[in-house]
């Protein structure tokens, strides 16, 4: 079959390797019919996140149809159309239970590697994700293994076209974690969200869905932040207005009730802090570079949620923690716990409140993805959001 | 911007080497006598270079460290590297290894499978075999690198459903003694198994180090058995990605 592959570091290739095969009984195999560049991807192109090998399938965003099912597969059968979380969850251990399915005990083979680095506990393993998280191969491909496959893919039984449901495999689970977590007092609270990339957009349209009496969303990207203005938000753009005061000026100086970071380590920002951080990245002294966190807490209103979708690897430091305690902040964060958001999404989807496609903004073949992949790094020619239709 | 606002000092908490005086005030690393001492110096400064050398952002920190607490220990004379590794030992010299997990899973159930000694060497890997010699004796044999070693062992405590412990009979080629806990865990969470072992490592605090860098040390394989453990117990098996298709395997490369 066909695959996108990582090469090395800003490398990535169309190859062709071996269709996949059931190697658990518990495994299914799906053929992919549509699947996405996410932008934490690009964190494996850049080769920001470590234990990335030659020859690994990249893509945890996909949905298809499954083509054969382990022997011990009870509820999924051959035909059915699904949606699959990027995250791979057992279902059966205390986080899984609790609902809590990107925490899962035991589905990262790999776990001593995620230990070392994460004081002795791993997350969930993920698809086209390192080997740290499981080395598990990805879904930018024809076909894919699904481990736990009981347990992770959603049924689409409605007739919503792929690009309908396709982002309940991640970026709208994930944008609407981090405004679920912020406990949105509907009507009242104001909700910042630093980053208008995909996970951004659907952040603020959550807060929206949640009642947010006001949202606010901070980028530099005139294309990105036009696409949160046809939502009705206010935009913000960092390197015309100082975001401090025009955060404060917005909110007659309290401060967003809540702020949601949905950039992560890979901000972007100007000053010195933001000039030691890449510094520090180049060298692997550190792996994030936090512009945006800081922002987030210095902006945050008294008693306020800093809520962080956005992806954060390593060791961090400059943190402004005494603003944090100071105002008496919550912090949410961590791995989105896809499986449980999967079922209530699609319902508002098929509710017509949200049409996820409005994030789309190019369509390609696999055979166009590396070139994408540098557009959407580059945030060149508008480029928002990638699907891939692995088999045109 | 928001990055020139002024702060207030604070030292740099990124640099993750130990303080001095938290290794000084540690009783758990063991004095080096001289020859050791001069073997880890050489070493850890080879270690550093490699290192610093390595392309592997892990690797190199890995390395850089593991080098750095080496050359530390020569010379201060002592092992900083036996505590920064977590690596106990008693005054007598004894390495304690404890860890624990906890398993969605009746107490008697996993005391069960800890109670049949000859089904041990699926739980622990590194075990080649028990031999049921009686009710309390048994012998237990695991692969090092030199071969196998031998010994025989005894029940010293058992308790169905809560506790099983057992020691080395004298003469052992590796002294060493342990028990398991069954403890239930709050809520229904299931039973946190707890594992205690003490051994007394063939070279010193050197050999229990070099052990844990090779990867062979008993902290790590406790560590990896009882995660094995609780997989088997709560799934029935071991998830893998062992044999899935990649772009190495195209290449004739494993998968
Ligand atoms: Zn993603
Ligand atoms: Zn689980």
């Amino acid at each position: 079959m066909k695959a996108i592959v990582w090469q090395g570091t800003n490398r990535v290739g169309v190859e062709t390797v071996p269709d996949p095969t059931i190697l658990l009984p518990t495994d299914a195999i799906v053929k992919i019919t549509s699947t996405a560049i996410c932008g934490s991807d690009l964190h494996l192109l850049d080769g920001v996140i470590p234990s990335m090998e030659r020859g690994d399938i990249l893509g945890h965003e996909f949905m298809g149809e499954v083509v054969e099912v382990g022997r011990d597969v009870r509820k999924l059968k051959v035909g059915d159309r699904v949606v699959v979380p990027f995250n791979i969850s057992c279902g059966m251990c205390d986080p899984c239970r609790r609902g809590l399915f990107s925490a899962c005990d035991n589905s990262n083979p790999n776990h001593r590697m995620a230990e070392a680095l994460y004081g002795g506990v791993s997350g969930s393993g993920l698809f086209g994700y390192s080997h740290m998280y499981g080395g598990y191969a990805g879904g930018q491909a024809q076909y894919v293994r699904v481990p736990f496959a009981d347990v992770g893919p959603h049924r689409i039984e409605s007739d919503l076209r792929d690009e309908q449901v396709l982002f309940l495999t991640d970026i709208f689970p994930t944008g609407y974690q981090a405004a679920e977590q912020c406990g949105i007092v509907p009507g009242r609270d104001v909700v910042a969200v630093f980053g208008a990339g995909p996970v951004g957009q659907f952040a603020a349209r959550s807060a929206q869905m949640l009642g947010a009496a006001h949202v606010i969303v901070i980028d530099r990207v005139p294309e990105r932040l036009a696409m949160a203005e046809s939502a009705g938000c206010q935009v913000i753009n960092y390197e015309q207005e100082d975001v401090l005061i025009a955060l404060r000026e917005a909110t007659g100086g309290r401060g967003p009730d809540h702020v949601i970071d949905a950039v992560g380590m890979e901000a972007h920002g100007h000053g010195p802090g933001a000039l030691v951080d890449t510094a520090k990245q180049r060298l692997k002294l550190s792996f994030d570079r936090i512009t945006a966190l800081r922002w987030a807490l210095l902006s945050c209103a008294k008693g306020g949620t800093v809520s962080l979708p956005g992806v954060y690897g390593g060791l961090i430091d400059k943190v402004p923690m005494g603003a944090a305690f100071a105002k008496g902040l919550t912090f949410r964060m961590g791995q989105t716990h896809t499986h449980r958001h999967i079922a209530p999404l699609l319902s508002r989807i098929e509710a017509g409140e949200i049409d996820p496609s409005f994030v789309i903004t190019h369509r390609a073949t696999l055979d166009e993805a590396p070139d994408l992949y540098k557009t959407f790094r580059d945030k060149k020619d508008g480029c928002i959001k990638v699907v891939l239709n692995p088999w045109a | 911007m928001s990055d020139d606002r002024p702060v207030p000092a604070s030292p740099d908490a990124s640099d993750p080497t130990p303080q001095s005086d938290e290794l000084g005030t540690n009783d758990t690393g063991a004095q080096l006598p001289t020859l050791e001492r001069s073997v880890m110096g050489s070493v850890g400064v080879a270690l550093m270079g490699a290192g610093l050398r390595s392309g592997r952002p892990l690797q190199k920190l890995v390395l850089g460290t593991v080098g750095a607490g080496l050359a530390a220990m020569a010379a201060t004379g002592r092992n900083p590297l036996a505590t920064a590794l977590k690596i106990r030992q008693t005054p007598q010299g004894e390495v304690l290894v404890g860890d624990a997990v906890t398993i969605g899973r009746p107490a008697e159930q996993l005391y069960g499978v800890w109670r049949d000694l000859s089904g041990l060497p699926r739980l622990m890997t590194h075990l080649q075999s028990v031999e049921v010699l009686d009710e309390r004796r048994s012998r237990w044999t695991v692969t090092a690198p030199t071969g196998t070693v031998s010994w025989e062992a005894e029940i010293t405590a058992d308790e169905p459903g809560r506790r099983l412990a057992w020691a080395a009979l004298p003469g052992a080629a590796i002294e060493n003694h342990g028990e398991v806990l069954f403890r239930p865990a709050a809520g229904d969470r299931g039973t946190e198994v707890v594992v205690r072992l003490a051994y007394r490592p063939p070279a010193g605090s050197a050999g229990a180090v070099a052990a844990r860098l090779l990867g062979e040390e008993p902290a790590q394989q406790l560590r990896d058995d009882l995660m094995r453990f609780k997989r088997e117990q709560e799934l029935g098996f071991a998830p893998t990605t062992e044999g899935q298709s990649s772009g190495r395997a195209a290449q004739g490369g494993l998968a």
